[in-house]
């Protein structure tokens, strides 16, 4: 397997607070990683580095590297939206815009320049199948999609992102507000995007890292403190902190 | 304890009676309006009064069709949200969406300085640098005209539609905008596409806030417009409904038809503002039920 993302010396500043420290790490293509740690302990802001969705905060710095396909995502000559295109983000919260099923969903693709009804209509389609709702929604593409259930909204979120054709999906507790049910309906949906799309999850949860990821990296204080396979980080750990957490002694 | 009680009461009243002047105020002023209204109505028509061309209260066979009244109003209102809502609407983008911390503030209080300025000092900065400035730029013979009107105007009510706006741009989710960034959009497709459509109600009641101000506006434009019952047309001098009202009243015989007829005058341009009010609240409704 060949890795799609690779940080190098990765750190990150919030003003003065050093959000994270050193993070070297290698993230396989077609593989879900689970990023996992208490509260605070950099994996959101690691995420959301990989897409720079972190730009948009004033008092942010980096330094080091974040080579996606080869390319250090920093780079004068990166094109952050292209760069967001190829590296989607579903958020914690399900955030569909107040308009309908179907301009949620082709919102994407039409910014970026689709305009042909017929390869809208595919595209809506194909996404919606993608994440799972199209029977749930197909006889209601014209409803407002704030009227979908936590669970629905959610995976049109997913829908929404995987628009734009994407390579990477990032996920930032995708499941923290909705039900059992609908967790694990996303969950399902997680392992089929597998083959399609690299995916990296925050998640608090950690049974759902166990079930669905391949690899788990634990952050603690803005440090990777492990980062290996799933099973071995859970049953193994190399580390004295990794074992504390994971056994629930803090966090 | 009973005293204390008696007490509470009293206070509730009381609370309750000051709250019912304000609904005491509109209700006499309605009926008062109705009342003193519609006698001249009946007298002149309702057709002739609202679709009359030629308003001569004072001449020997006396008119009164106030049309010109009417289409000056609609049409210098019109004109004032053509100019006054792009700026504005555009401005608040800016200020809410794009602008930082030093440049927001300082527009932002321009903008309630604007709003806090007198109409007579719109009135008068208008009479003396807009009026002559276009007489000269067009070369007629008298710049106070409808143009002047709505070039005030337009200036009047930049700062409602530009603070409502930016309320409600402030007020969209930054979910919304992080989601569409998160697909590639750019800042500038993410403001207008995905915000101003999330804040369109309220921008819909800064629209509308907007004309209630310059429907309502005597004092300015009457110190630019030149105040002559014509029918309206850019370059010349016109009469608001506000305006009719206004100038004619202070030389009026109290009980003749022609003071009857600015209370209908009057009467008319209640309707049209509780009209906008109606329009208002249904947008403000909308926007709360979003």
């Amino acid at each position: 397997m060949s890795s799609i993302i690779t940080t190098d010396k990765l750190n990150l500043w919030y003003g003065d607070t050093h959000a994270l420290k050193d993070i070297n790490i290698d993230i396989q293509k077609n593989s879900i990683t689970a990023l996992i740690g208490p509260s605070g302990c950099g994996k959101s802001t690691f995420l959301k580095t990989l897409n720079r969705m972190n730009d948009l905060i004033e008092t942010v710095k980096t330094t080091g590297e974040v080579r996606y396909s080869g390319h250090n995502i920093f780079s004068k000559d990166i094109d952050v939206n292209e760069l967001r295109r190829d590296v989607g983000m579903v958020f914690q919260k399900p955030s569909p815009f107040p308009m309908s099923i179907y301009d949620n969903i082709a919102y994407g693709p039409r910014t970026h320049g689709m305009t042909n009804k017929a390869n809208l209509d595919e595209m809506v389609e194909q996404s919606l199948r993608g994440a799972a709702i199209w029977n749930e929604v197909k006889d209601r593409l014209k409803k407002n999609a704030l009227s979908l259930s936590g669970g629905q909204q959610q995976r049109l979120c997913i829908a929404r992102a995987l628009a734009v054709k994407p390579k990477v999906l990032l996920m930032d507790e995708p499941t923290s507000a909705l039900d059992p049910i609908s967790t694990s309906q996303i969950e399902e949906l997680i392992l089929q995007l597998k083959e399609k799309y690299t995916i990296i999850i925050v998640t608090h949860n950690m049974q759902q890292a166990v079930r669905i990821s391949d690899n788990t990296a634990f952050f603690l204080l803005g440090e990777l403190i492990e980062f290996g396979k799933t099973e071995k980080v859970f049953s193994y750990p190399q580390d004295k902190r990794t074992e504390d957490y994971i056994t629930g002694r803090f966090g | 304890m009973k005293k204390k009680r008696l007490f509470e009461d009293a206070v509730h009243g009381i609370f309750l009676l000051l709250g019912l002047v304000t609904v005491g105020c509109v209700l006499i002023m309605t009926v008062y309006l109705i009342l003193s209204g519609i006698p001249a109505i009946k007298e002149i028509g309702l057709f002739h009064f609202l679709f009359g061309k030629e308003w001569a209260s004072t001449a020997s066979e006396p008119q009164y069709g106030i049309l010109p009244f009417i289409l000056t109003s609609i049409y210098g209102t019109a004109g004032a949200i053509l100019v006054g809502v792009p700026i504005g609407f555009f401005t608040a983008v800016f200020l809410s969406k794009i602008a930082g911390k030093t440049i927001r503030t300082a527009i932002e209080t321009a903008v309630n300085l604007l709003a806090g300025i007198p109409s007579v000092v719109y009135g008068l900065v208008g009479m003396f640098v807009l009026v002559p400035g276009i007489r000269k730029l067009f070369n007629i013979p008298d710049g106070a005209s409808l143009l002047a009107a709505i070039i005030v105007l337009a200036i009047m009510i930049l700062p409602s539609i530009i603070k409502v706006s930016v309320t409600a741009l402030d007020a969209v989710p930054r979910e919304y905008e992080d989601a569409s960034l998160a697909l590639g959009a750019t800042p500038i497709e993410t403001y207008f596409k995905v915000s101003v459509p999330a804040a369109k109600s309220g921008i819909a009641a800064a629209v509308v806030l907007g004309v209630g101000r310059a429907i309502g506006e005597a004092m300015a434009v009457m110190m630019v417009a030149g105040n002559v019952a014509n029918m309206p047309s850019l370059f010349q001098s016109v009469r608001f409904l506000t305006t009719a009202v206004a100038s004619e009243m202070a030389y009026s015989s109290p009980g003749s038809l022609q003071q009857n007829a600015l209370f209908s005058i009057a009467l008319v341009l209640f309707l049209f503002i509780m009209l906008l009010n109606a329009t208002l609240n249904f947008f403000l409704k909308r926007k709360k039920e979003n």
